[in-house]
């Protein structure tokens, strides 16, 4: 177990406040700590005052320490870059002073120790655009993020280019939604553009990251929020909005401070405000805080969340574009597609467009977790082969486990086989393959998951999630889950597997909206690759991979998905 | 339609706060800043339960008449969203992580634990009322999977008899 929080034995303060130390006079080395949510709960806040006060103990006048965000691999938190030297410290413990001691008397020049970033398996093989400043810059200090040359896009865009002209560099750049769906970013940012309005049009930044195993919002809000903003700022310019919101989930708590702290910062140092840059453009952000709804993703149940009511889709057209805040026209994208727009007008769309496939532009960030033995946070040019990261990146599954299958794409999304890994990953060979890209979430499955119960997880997501408005989706979810069940208990028939294939075809082509037509897909593609398994479950009675109870007898209803595990207790 | 709201706003009356507890101060500060306006009621929501551990009947009723929402609606709202409570909670919180990576990396065996120790399901409270089990969907944590968080702390990568000890210390 991870041992987390529990107060360290410090010595007595040094410094009179808290925060980053930064010397006077020039800096010869830095650490860096990653403050974002992951490595914050392994200790690294604790861990900035400690090693502060160590290097100033060791009277290391020439060492800064400082905050940064994500440095992606999160399973080795907490982590501490040292740039001076090209290296990363792993597991680096507020309470446990000998973690620290390599990157101490590396701080000091005595040694090089920790992980030399250069040809490293895990590091070497990303390249960041949205990440750029991730694990660089102190998410809390706007400062850092200007030195970085933060905010010149936006001020480029405002002061030398017109409306039209950003919008063409984005519809250049290829860019498309980064959510999940897709759509062509620039497409959708002229539609807004063309519109008439006149109580206003509005852009709204979708955070409200749903996918369980999805945590690549999360981490850009908390180690760049700036950069977000100035994505969402160039597009009010681009579209003719001057009202922005953020619509995050609650329970993302340090990436809601840390944008709100952006949010006062940007506006005191004028890139948000009246008057933007100088210009008589205006643009204001609010933050709009989600409250536990898996379907807000959605964007017309995410508009009906920030005007305070119930979060329920309607059908579409009108689209948002045309009639969505207020029935006002809104531009609606995700945290990942804002982040690239700076770097977009910065470095013109061709340069985006010179990366990634012919339909697949940029790069994509993945929150790679499960069964791999890297996990944490990667960006990576699209086109690469899942082979690439699971086995490069991720640094393959644990001695002894076999691959199974990496899920990606969310409860919407599907499992991918090993017969599929060198397959390169963009939009439409993820569709092809069953699966969808979705918001980036990938988890690896070895030979201990069962595909039928994998399934059946992800139908009790959608059951639970399912607003209730629409019948096919509220009743079919539940129905497809039921049969579910009823496999993973050893009491499922031929007839039942054929009746879930023609309720999830009929659930995918009725529902409103996309929760309800993306629930069935965890059951397509299970069956399309390990319909073996779905048939030794029914017809032998057996769980391949010996993780459902098969105890016919068991109870139907009120047993959570995965509760079937050996080592269960039993109710009082 | 935005202006048209402000006006109803402003020309509505508001009702008074339930009782004298200085929590409710904190309440209508959020409510002020918030323009009194029915787009506000989830943030004005999520402030009152921060002020007292959930939503009661009372409190519902007033977030919602001063939003300019009737009673049925910011009810509507408050049970749609997981995140809104209903009833009081325990003492203490023990929140299992549902999500996919914690799914693949054993949470159905922490939720076992739980039930096999407490005798509760996610969403009960003990009898005593000490501990209140939750299941959340993701605290995107998911490279130190399972993760539980209790009483806001995060812990990872735990086995079921290292939540089982946790669990009697509290």
């Amino acid at each position: 177990m991870t041992a987390v929080g529990t107060p360290a034995a410090t010595p007595p303060p040094r410094r009179r406040q808290a925060g980053p130390l930064i010397p006077e006079g020039p800096v010869r080395a830095s650490a860096h700590i990653c403050q974002a949510a992951g490595c914050q709960s392994m200790g690294s806040d604790r861990l900035l005052e400690v090693l502060s006060d160590e290097v100033l103990g060791a009277g290391l006048r020439d060492v800064a320490v400082g905050r940064v965000g994500c440095l992606g691999l999160c399973s080795a938190g907490p982590l501490v870059a040292v740039p001076e030297q090209g290296r990363v410290f792993e597991r680096v413990r507020p309470d446990d002073g000998a973690s620290r001691q390599d990157l101490l008397s590396s701080l000091s020049g005595e040694a090089k120790g920790g992980r030399p970033l250069a040809g490293d398996s895990f590091f070497s093989p990303q390249v960041k655009v949205v990440l750029e400043r991730s694990g660089t810059v102190d998410p809390e200090r706007v400062d850092d993020y200007v030195a970085s040359g933060g905010y010149t896009a936006l001020a480029k865009a405002v002061s030398e280019m017109a409306p039209e002209e950003v919008v063409a560099e984005v519809v250049k750049s290829g860019l498309r939604g980064r959510g999940g769906a897709g759509y062509p970013t620039g497409l959708k940012w002229r539609t807004v553009a063309i519109q008439d309005s006149h109580a206003g049009k509005y852009v709204v930044c979708n955070a409200d990251e749903g996918d369980p195993g999805a945590f690549m919002d999360r981490s850009v809000l908390e180690s760049c929020p700036h950069q977000v903003l100035e994505g969402m700022a160039i597009a009010g310019y681009a579209v003719g909005a001057s009202q922005g919101y953020v619509y995050v989930r609650a329970e993302y708590p340090l990436a809601v401070k840390r944008l709100s702290h952006a949010i006062r910062e940007a506006g005191r140092e004028g890139f948000l405000g009246r008057e933007v840059a100088g210009t008589r453009f205006g643009f204001e952000v609010e933050v709009r805080i989600g409250a536990g709804a898996f379907v807000c993703g959605e964007e017309t149940a995410l508009i009906a969340s920030v005007q305070g009511g119930r979060g329920t889709p309607r059908p579409r057209p009108p689209y948002p574009a045309a009639s969505g805040l207020w029935g006002c026209p809104t531009l609606i994208n995700n945290v990942e597609t804002f982040a690239n727009i700076p770097a977009v007008v910065a470095k013109g769309g061709e340069w985006l467009a010179s990366m990634g496939t012919e339909r697949s532009k940029g790069t994509k960030v993945f929150a790679l977790a499960g069964a791999v033995a890297n996990t944490g946070l990667i960006e990576v040019p699209m086109g690469v082969t899942l082979r690439e990261i699971v086995f490069g990146i991720g640094g393959g599954l644990a001695p002894g486990r076999r691959f199974k299958a990496v899920q990606t794409g969310g409860p919407a999304g599907g499992c991918i086989p090993e017969d599929l890994l060198d397959m390169p990953v963009d939009y439409e060979s993820l569709t092809q393959a069953g699966s969808m890209m979705g918001s980036g979430g990938m988890i690896v499955m070895d030979d201990t998951s069962c595909m039928v119960d994998v399934a059946k997880f992800f139908m009790d997501f959608c059951r639970e999630e399912s607003c209730g408005k629409c019948a096919p989706c509220r009743v079919g979810t539940q129905e497809m889950w039921r049969f579910l069940d009823r496999m993973t208990r050893g009491a499922g028939t031929r007839r039942d597997l054929e009746q879930l294939e023609s309720l999830a075809d009929m659930v995918r082509s009725t529902s409103l909206c996309g929760l309800g037509q993306g629930a069935p897909n965890s059951v397509f593609s299970t069956l399309r690759y390990f319909r073996d398994e779905y048939l030794a479950h029914i017809d032998d009675r057996v769980c391949p991979a010996g993780v459902c109870a098969m105890n016919a007898g068991g109870r139907s209803e009120a047993v959570p998905a995965g509760v079937g595990v050996a080592g269960v207790g039993s109710p009082k | 339609m935005a202006i048209a709201t402000v006006q109803a706003a402003a020309g509505r009356s508001r009702p008074s706060a339930p009782s004298d507890d200085k929590r409710w101060r904190q309440v209508d500060v959020r409510m002020r800043r918030l323009g009194y306006r029915p787009d506000g009621l989830i943030e004005a929501l999520h402030t009152a339960q921060e002020a007292f551990g959930y939503l009661d009947d009372e409190a519902l009723t007033y977030v919602g008449e001063s939003m300019g929402v009737a009673p049925s609606k910011a009810y509507g709202v408050a049970t749609f969203y997981s995140h809104f409570m209903l009833k009081p909670q325990g003492e203490h919180t023990c929140v299992v992580c549902a999500g996919t990576a914690c799914y693949i990396n054993g949470a159905a065996g922490l939720l076992g634990a739980i039930e096999g120790k407490l005798g509760v399901e996610p969403g009960e409270t003990t009898p005593d009322n000490k501990i209140s089990v939750l299941k959340a969907r993701c605290f995107g944590c998911c490279s130190m999977a399972p993760v539980v968080m209790v009483d806001g702390e995060v812990h990872g990568t735990i086995t079921p008899p290292e939540l089982v000890t946790l669990l009697e210390d509290l």
